[in-house]
C-alpha cells in the first residue's frame, strides 16, 4: 500500500519530455590512416531522430571522413558507431537501406537518362519493383526536373545533377539522409532553395545530417551544429546556444533603410541604448541581382 | 573480421541487367562486332571455297570452317585467336576506374549492396556480353555452311563446334579478368587500356619469340629438350593454349599436343579421328589451366578493389 503514495506523486511531477531516440551515435569515434594522419579524433556524436544537424569546418577537418565512417564505406580506427540502430561495419546492409547518402561531388552516368540514372539506384536500393516509377516520377517532379527526366544527364548543369542526386535520395525514402556540401559548387540563390529543400525533409520525418564549409549559409536550416577543428568536434548547440556562449549575449541587428542623409542615420542609432557599433554599408552586389531579378519578374508579370 | 549477415551478392542481378545494357548498347561493342564480323566473313568464305572439294570425304568438313586458311587470309580460329583478347580489353579496361573517374562509385556503393556484388556483376556482364556476341557469331557461322554445303551437319560436330565456342567464351574471360584487374590498379582509364594492350602484344606477338629465343639458351636447338622446354615456356601464354585446344577440338585427328616420339607411334592409325571423349581428355589440363588462371586474376581483382578507398 505504501506504493500508492509514491505512485501518485510520480504522477503529478511531470517528468521532462524524453529527448527524442537517438539515430547516430558515435564513441570515440576515430579514424587514424596509415601514414599516421589523425583524420578524425576521439567523436562523441549524438543525432536525435527528426533534427537537421549540421557538420561544419573548414576543408579537411575531418568532416567527409566521419561521413564515410557512419555509412560504412570507410573502417574506423577506434571507438564505435550506432546508425539506426545498426554498426555500419556488422550490418552494413541494414544501416545503407535507411540511410541516403548524397556525396560531395555527385556524378551519374552521363549516357543515361536522369530517370534511368534513378532506375538504377532504386533497384540496388531494393525499392520493390512497382513502385520505383511511381517514385522516381514524384522525386523529380519535386526537385522541378520532370521536364527533363528523359534527357541524358550528360546535358545537365551543376545545379541540375545536384538536384537529381536529392531526387535519387527521396526516391529511396530514407529514414536518414546524410549529404555532404550540399550546397557545393551552386550559385547563392540555387542554395538557398536548396537549403530549403533540405528543411523540407525534415517536415517530411527525416532525420538530416548535412556538412558544409559555409558556415553563414547552412546556419538558417540546422537545428543543431558541431563544429569540427582538426578532426575534433570544438563545439556543438543551437546556433543561438552557441553563440551566446562563444560571443556572450551580443546580436546583430541589420537595418535596412532609405535615406539621403547617412550620417544622421548613424548618429541615432549610435545614441540607443546598447548599442556598440554600427556600421553603415552599401548591398552587396547579389542583394542587388535578387531584387533587380524580382523587379523584373513583377514587370513582366503586369 | 566481421561476419557479413547477408549475401556478398545482393543485388549482383541488378548490377548485370545493367551493365550488359551499357554493353550492348555501347559504341565499342558495336565497333568490334564489326571487325569480328568481317574478319569471320573473308576467312570462313575462303575456307568454305576451299574444302568444298572435299565434302565427301572429310566427315568433319564443316569444322574446317573454322580451321582452314584460305590463302591470302588466314584461318578464322588464328583470328579469334587475336581479336578476341582485343575485345575483351575493350569491355574490361575501364570497368572500376571509370567509375571512380566519373564519380559514382560513391553512390553505387552508399545503396544496400556490398562490393563483391558490383566486382562480380561487372565481371559477368562482361564475360556475357562477349559471349552473346560469340554464339550469334558461331549461329552465322554453322548456319551459313550449311546453306553453302547442303549438308547438315553430324551430332559430333556440332558438340565439337559447341565445345570451341565454350572454350572461347573461357579465353576471352581471362583476358576479360586482366583487363578488370588494371582497371582497378590504375586510377587512369588510359593508363589501364595501355596496360592491357601491352600484355595483349607481348603475348600474341613476341611470346613465340622469346620462347623460341629461351628454349635456344638452354639447350640445343633440335634435340627433344629443346622442343619441350620451348613448349613449356609458350604454353604459359594463354595464346598458345586456346590454340591448342581448338587444333583438338577441330581437327578430331589430333592425337596429341606435345612433341612425340616415333617408338609412342607403334601401332597408332594415323589419320583416324579420335571420338569427342577423347579429344577433351587431351585439353582437359588446358581447360583447367585456363579457368584456373581466370580466377586466379578475379581474386586479384577482388583483393584489390576490397582494400581500395572509395574517394577517390
Amino acid at each position: 500500500m505504501q506504493d500508492t503514495q509514491e505512485n501518485y506523486t510520480e504522477k503529478n511531477t511531470q517528468p521532462p519530455p524524453a529527448p527524442p531516440e537517438a539515430v547516430i551515435q558515435t564513441e570515440g569515434l576515430t579514424k587514424t590512416y596509415p601514414n599516421g594522419t589523425v583524420a578524425v579524433n576521439n567523436l562523441n556524436l549524438t543525432i536525435r531522430k527528426g533534427e537537421v544537424y549540421g557538420l561544419l569546418g573548414p576543408n579537411g577537418s575531418g568532416k567527409t571522413t566521419t561521413i564515410l565512417m557512419l555509412i560504412g564505406l570507410t573502417e574506423a580506427t577506434g571507438g564505435s558507431v550506432k546508425v539506426a540502430g545498426y554498426n555500419p561495419l556488422r550490418n552494413p546492409l541494414a544501416v545503407k537501406r535507411q540511410v541516403a547518402y548524397m556525396p560531395d561531388s555527385v556524378g551519374f552516368y552521363n549516357e543515361l537518362t536522369a530517370a534511368e540514372n534513378l532506375d538504377y539506384t532504386a533497384r540496388l536500393a531494393q525499392v520493390p519493383g512497382d513502385e520505383i516509377g511511381p517514385r522516381i516520377d514524384e522525386s523529380l517532379e519535386k526537385m522541378g526536373l520532370s521536364g527533363v527526366k528523359n534527357r541524358r544527364v550528360g546535358t545537365f548543369s551543376r545545379g541540375m545533377r545536384q538536384r537529381l542526386a536529392l531526387a535519387e535520395v527521396l526516391v529511396k525514402h530514407p529514414q536518414i539522409v546524410i549529404l555532404d556540401e550540399p550546397t557545393q559548387g551552386l550559385d547563392p540563390e540555387s542554395a538557398h532553395e536548396f537549403l530549403l529543400f533540405i528543411r523540407s525533409l525534415r517536415d517530411d520525418g527525416m532525420t538530416v545530417l548535412l556538412s558544409s564549409h559555409l558556415l553563414d549559409q547552412v546556419q538558417q536550416v540546422c537545428d543543431r551544429v558541431g563544429l569540427f577543428f582538426e578532426g575534433r568536434l570544438i563545439l556543438e548547440g543551437t546556433v543561438d546556444e552557441l553563440s551566446s556562449q562563444v560571443i556572450g549575449n551580443h546580436f546583430q541587428v541589420q537595418i535596412s533603410a532609405v535615406s539621403d542623409n547617412r550620417e544622421e542615420f548613424h548618429r541615432k542609432l549610435s545614441g540607443l541604448e546598447g548599442v556598440e557599433d554600427v556600421k553603415i554599408e552599401s548591398h552587396r552586389l547579389d542583394e542587388v541581382y535578387r531584387s533587380y531579378l524580382a523587379k523584373e519578374r513583377e514587370h513582366a508579370q503586369s | 573480421m566481421h561476419n557479413r549477415e547477408e549475401s556478398a551478392l545482393t543485388g549482383v542481378g541488378v548490377v548485370i541487367l545493367k551493365e550488359l545494357r551499357d554493353y550492348l548498347g555501347s559504341t565499342r561493342m558495336k565497333l568490334l562486332i564489326g571487325l569480328i564480323l568481317i574478319t569471320a566473313l573473308a576467312s570462313t568464305y575462303g575456307a568454305a571455297t576451299r574444302i568444298r572439294s572435299l565434302v565427301g570425304e572429310d566427315p568433319f568438313f564443316l569444322l574446317g570452317l573454322f580451321t582452314v586458311a584460305g590463302n591470302p587470309v588466314p584461318s578464322f580460329v588464328s583470328f579469334l585467336g587475336f581479336l578476341v583478347p582485343l575485345a575483351a580489353i575493350a569491355l574490361g579496361f575501364d570497368a572500376i576506374n571509370s567509375e571512380y573517374s566519373r564519380r559514382t562509385l560513391s553512390r553505387v556503393l552508399s545503396q544496400p549492396i556490398y562490393r563483391d556484388a558490383l566486382i562480380t556483376g561487372k565481371a559477368i556482364a562482361a564475360v556475357s556480353a562477349i559471349a552473346i556476341a560469340l554464339l550469334a557469331l558461331w549461329l552465322l557461322i554453322l548456319g551459313g555452311g550449311m546453306l553453302f554445303f547442303g549438308i547438315p551437319p553430324t551430332g559430333e560436330q556440332v558438340a565439337r563446334a559447341f565445345m570451341f565456342y565454350l572454350m572461347t567464351v573461357l579465353y576471352a574471360a581471362i583476358w576479360v579478368m586482366l583487363a578488370m584487374f588494371f582497371s582497378v590498379l590504375f586510377k587512369q582509364p588510359a593508363t589501364s587500356a595501355l596496360a592491357a594492350l601491352g600484355v595483349w602484344l607481348l603475348i600474341t606477338v613476341f611470346w613465340p619469340i622469346i620462347a623460341s629465343v629461351a628454349a635456344g639458351a638452354l639447350a640445343d636447338p633440335g634435340t627433344l629438350a629443346y622442343a619441350k622446354i620451348q613448349q613449356g615456356i609458350s604454353r604459359l601464354s594463354p595464346n598458345t593454349i586456346y590454340g591448342e585446344v581448338t587444333l583438338a577440338l577441330l581437327n578430331p585427328t589430333t592425337r596429341t599436343l606435345g612433341p612425340v616420339v616415333f617408338s609412342q607411334l607403334e601401332g597408332a592409325i594415323l589419320g583416324t579421328p579420335l571420338p569427342l571423349g577423347v579429344s577433351l581428355l587431351l585439353i582437359w589440363p588446358h581447360f583447367s589451366g585456363l579457368a584456373g588462371a581466370t580466377l586466379l586474376l578475379f581474386a586479384g581483382v577482388y583483393v584489390v578493389f576490397q582494400r581500395q578507398e572509395v574517394r577517390a
